[in-house]
C-alpha cells in the first residue's frame, strides 16, 4: 500500500522525466561508443585488401615508398608484383625513430621542468612558466612546421651540416635542413607541455608529510624529489608518457613539412649522419596522400598505413589506463 | 585528537627548509638543481621565441589588403590575393564543430559522473572516448571520408560518380566535433567531479530529480569550466590540418554548390587558414614564404586568444586566487588528457 503510494508519488515528482533524461544521455553516450566503434571497423575494412595482397611482408622492407606509391597512382605495377605490392618498413621505421628519440627526450626534459615548476621556481616565475607551458600546448602544429622549415630547417642547413657530410651519402640520399633531428625536436617541444602538466600535478599531489619526512632526516631536496616525490609519481609520469607517445605518433603536419621531402627510412649505419637523414613517419605519409584517394590500390594502401596507427593508438590508450593504476595504491588520483 | 594531528601544510606547497643551501649539495644533486632551471628557462626562451619571431615576420608581411581579397592562382605574389576565404572558412569549420560538440560532450560527461548506470556501460563509454582522445586526426579524416561518400549523405556535400564527393564544410565540421570532443568531456567530468557532495544532497533534499538537480544545479554551477573547455575544444579544431586537407577538399577559395544561401556555401569546398598556410609553405604548392607568414600570425594570434580567453573562464574571475589558479590548470590537465591528436 505504502509502496505503491510512494511510487505513485514519485512518479508525480518527475521520476519518469529522471529516467527519460538518464536515458537519453546514456543513449548520446553509446552512440559515440558505437561510432568509435564503427571507426575501427571501417578502417580495417577498407585496409584489409593492402594487408591481404601483401601478407606480413606488408610490414617488411623491400623497396621504396615514393616508388611503390607512384606505380600505384599510374596504374602500372612494379615489374614482377601485384599492384598493390607495399613495404611499409621505412614509414614504420621513421615513425618509430621520431617518436622515440621525441619521448625520451621529453621525457628528460618534462620530469625537470615540471620539479622546476613545483619545487624549485621562485613564485614569480613560476606565474610566468604556467602561461609559456599552455602557449606552447596550443600552437597549431601548421605554425610549428612552418617556423621549423623556414626558420630551423635553414639555419642546420648552414651551420651543423658540412659539405663533406652531404658529399657522404650523395648517391643515397641529398641532404638538407629538414630532416630527423629538425623533426624530432619540434616533435618534442610540441608534446612536452602534456608531460609537464601530467608530471607537475602528480608531483603536487604528493603527500607533504612524506616529503616533509625525508627532510627531516637530514637529506637535501633535491634528494628528496628524486627518492620521494618522483618515486610516488612515476605511474601518473609514465601514464604521461604514454599520452605524449600517442600525440607524436599522430602528428602529421609539422612532420611532413620538416622531415624531409622523401620516403627515405635513416639508416643508423651512417654514423652521425643519421640525424641528418630525412624521415617520413606513418601519419605524415598518409597526409600527403591526400591528393592520390581516389585511385583505389593508393586509398586502400592509405588505409592500411591507418589502421596501424588506429591500432598502436588503441593499445598505447589502453598502456595508458594500466600504467595510471599503481598510483591509486597510495590513495591518489592522478 | 585534534591536538594531536600536526599542523599540515597545503598540498603542493614548495618545503623551504632554513638555512638550506644549494652549495652544500653534493656535486650530482647541484648539476640536476641547474637542468631543472635550464629546462625551465629554456621552455620560456623557446615561447618568447617564437612568439617574437611569428610578431617580427607576421607584422612585416600582414597588410588589410591580404584580410579583405581572396586567393587567387597565380604565380605572380602580388597577383595570388589574400586570404579572405580561409579565414572565413577557419570560422565556419570551428562553429559547426563546436555546436556539435559542446552540447555532446556536457551531455556525455553529465550521463558518466551523475549517472553513469550500468557501471560497465558507463566504463566502456568512459574508455572509448579516451581512445577518440588518443586516435590521430589523419585517422579521424580517413574514416569520416568513407561514412561521407556514402550516396545517402550526398545532401552533405556534393554528389559524385560513386556515391557523394564527401567534401564539404559540414563534412569537415562534423568531423572536427569529434576532435574537440573529449576535450569537453574530460573538462565537464573533472568540474563535476570535483563540485562539493552538498550541492547535489541539498539539491536531492528539496525532492529534485537527478536530472533537475544536474541541470538547474550542477551545470549552472561549472559553467566557467565547460565555457572554457568549449574554448580549447574551438582552439584545437582551429588548429588542425589533418582533417581539412582530407575532408575540406582544399580548393583555393570557397565554392558553394548549387543556390541556396548558406547550405550552399556549407556544402561546398574551400580552405581554411591552416590547410591556406600548409599551401604557402614550402612544402605547398602555393610556395610564398610572406603569406605563409601572414596567415600563420593571424592563426596564432586567434589561437592565443583563445587560451587566454579560457584561462580567464576557467579561472571564473579569481584568476589570481589559489583558487582560480587550481582551476587553470585543472583545466590544462583535463586539455592534456582529452586530446593527443594534432
Amino acid at each position: 500500500m505504502l509502496a505503491a503510494a510512494r511510487k505513485h508519488l514519485r512518479g508525480r515528482t518527475g521520476a519518469a522525466s529522471d529516467r527519460r533524461a538518464e536515458r537519453t544521455l546514456g543513449a548520446l553516450g553509446v552512440a559515440v561508443m558505437a561510432l568509435i566503434g564503427a571507426m575501427v571497423v571501417t578502417v580495417l575494412v577498407k585496409a584489409w585488401p593492402s594487408f591481404s595482397a601483401n601478407g606480413l611482408s606488408w610490414f617488411g622492407p623491400g623497396g621504396e615508398v615514393d616508388t611503390e606509391l607512384r606505380h600505384m597512382r599510374e596504374g602500372i605495377p612494379l615489374p614482377g608484383h601485384g599492384q598493390l605490392y607495399f613495404r611499409a618498413w621505412p614509414l614504420i621505421w621513421g615513425t618509430l625513430i621520431t617518436t622515440l628519440f621525441a619521448v625520451a627526450l621529453g621525457l628528460l626534459v618534462s620530469t625537470l621542468a615540471a620539479v622546476f615548476l613545483t619545487e624549485f621556481a621562485p613564485a614569480r616565475l613560476r606565474r610566468a612558466l604556467e602561461p609559456v607551458i599552455r602557449l606552447l600546448a596550443g600552437v597549431p602544429s601548421v605554425i610549428y612546421g612552418l617556423v621549423g622549415i623556414l626558420a630551423i630547417a635553414p639555419w642546420i642547413n648552414e651551420h651543423l651540416l658540412s659539405n663533406a657530410r652531404k658529399q657522404s651519402v650523395i648517391y643515397v640520399v641529398q641532404l638538407n635542413g629538414a630532416n630527423l633531428t629538425t623533426g624530432t625536436v619540434i616533435l618534442m617541444v610540441m608534446i612536452v607541455p602534456i608531460m609537464i602538466a601530467i608530471t607537475a600535478n602528480a608531483l603536487s599531489a604528493v603527500p607533504n608529510s612524506w616529503r616533509e619526512g625525508s627532510v627531516a632526516l637530514g637529506v637535501n631536496r633535491w634528494r628528496t624529489i628524486w627518492r620521494v616525490s618522483l618515486r610516488t609519481a612515476w605511474p601518473a609520469i609514465a601514464a604521461g608518457t604514454v599520452l605524449a607517445t600517442a600525440r607524436a605518433l599522430g602528428e602529421a603536419v609539422m612532420l611532413a613539412m620538416v622531415s624531409g621531402g622523401r620516403a627515405f627510412g635513416a639508416n643508423p649505419l651512417d654514423g652521425l649522419t643519421f640525424f641528418y637523414e630525412p624521415v617520413r613517419p606513418i601519419a605524415a605519409q598518409i597526409f600527403q596522400e591526400s591528393e592520390g584517394l581516389t585511385i583505389p590500390a593508393v586509398k586502400h594502401t592509405v588505409y592500411a598505413l591507418g589502421a596501424v596507427l588506429l591500432v598502436s593508438a588503441t593499445l598505447l590508450s589502453f598502456a595508458g589506463w594500466a600504467a595510471k593504476q599503481p598510483m591509486k595504491r597510495y590513495g591518489i588520483n592522478p | 585528537m585534534a591536538g594531536a594531528t600536526a599542523p599540515v601544510s597545503p598540498p603542493g606547497a614548495a618545503i623551504r627548509p632554513p638555512r638550506e643551501r644549494v652549495s652544500s649539495w653534493p656535486l650530482v644533486d647541484r648539476i640536476f638543481y641547474g637542468l631543472c632551471w635550464a629546462t625551465g628557462i629554456g621552455l620560456c626562451l623557446i615561447a618568447v621565441w617564437i612568439v617574437l619571431f611569428m610578431l617580427s615576420k607576421g607584422i612585416s608581411n600582414l597588410s588589410l589588403h591580404l584580410l579583405v581579397t581572396s586567393p587567387a592562382a597565380s604565380l605572380h605574389q602580388t597577383q595570388s590575393g589574400g586570404f579572405k576565404d580561409p579565414l572565413i572558412g577557419t570560422f565556419i569549420v570551428a562553429a559547426i564543430g563546436i555546436v556539435i560538440a559542446a552540447p555532446l560532450g556536457v551531455a556525455i560527461a553529465a550521463w558518466l559522473v551523475e549517472f553513469g548506470r550500468p557501471a560497465w556501460l558507463a566504463r566502456a563509454v568512459e574508455s572509448s572516448i579516451e581512445m577518440l582522445a588518443g586516435t590521430p586526426s589523419v585517422v579521424l579524416a580517413l574514416f569520416a571520408l568513407i561514412i561521407f561518400s556514402q550516396g545517402f549523405l550526398s545532401f552533405l556535400s556534393q554528389g559524385a560518380a560513386h556515391g557523394a564527393l564527401g567534401l564539404s564544410f559540414f563534412n569537415a565540421g562534423i568531423t572536427m566535433s569529434l576532435l574537440a570532443l573529449p576535450l569537453i568531456v574530460a573538462v565537464t567530468r573533472e568540474a563535476l567531479q570535483q563540485l562539493p557532495a552538498r550541492m547535489r544532497e541539498a539539491s536531492l533534499a528539496l525532492g529534485k530529480t537527478r536530472a533537475t538537480t544536474t541541470r538547474h544545479v550542477l551545470l549552472p554551477a561549472i559553467r566557467p569550466s565547460i565555457a572554457s573547455g568549449v574554448v580549447l575544444g574551438m582552439g584545437r579544431i582551429i588548429g588542425d590540418t589533418a582533417i581539412i586537407t582530407l575532408v575540406l577538399g582544399v580548393s583555393l577559395t570557397n565554392e558553394p554548390v548549387g543556390h541556396t544561401p548558406v547550405v550552399g556555401y556549407l556544402r561546398g569546398t574551400g580552405s581554411t587558414l591552416t590547410s591556406y598556410i600548409y599551401n604557402n609553405s614550402p612544402a605547398g604548392d602555393g610556395n610564398s614564404h610572406e603569406k605563409a607568414y601572414a596567415a600563420a600570425f593571424v592563426l596564432l594570434m586567434i589561437v592565443l586568444a583563445l587560451n587566454a580567453l579560457a584561462t580567464r573562464l576557467a579561472g571564473g574571475g579569481q584568476a589570481g586566487t589559489d583558487n582560480g589558479r587550481r582551476r587553470v590548470r585543472n583545466t590544462l590537465l583535463a586539455y592534456a588528457r582529452g586530446g593527443a591528436t594534432s
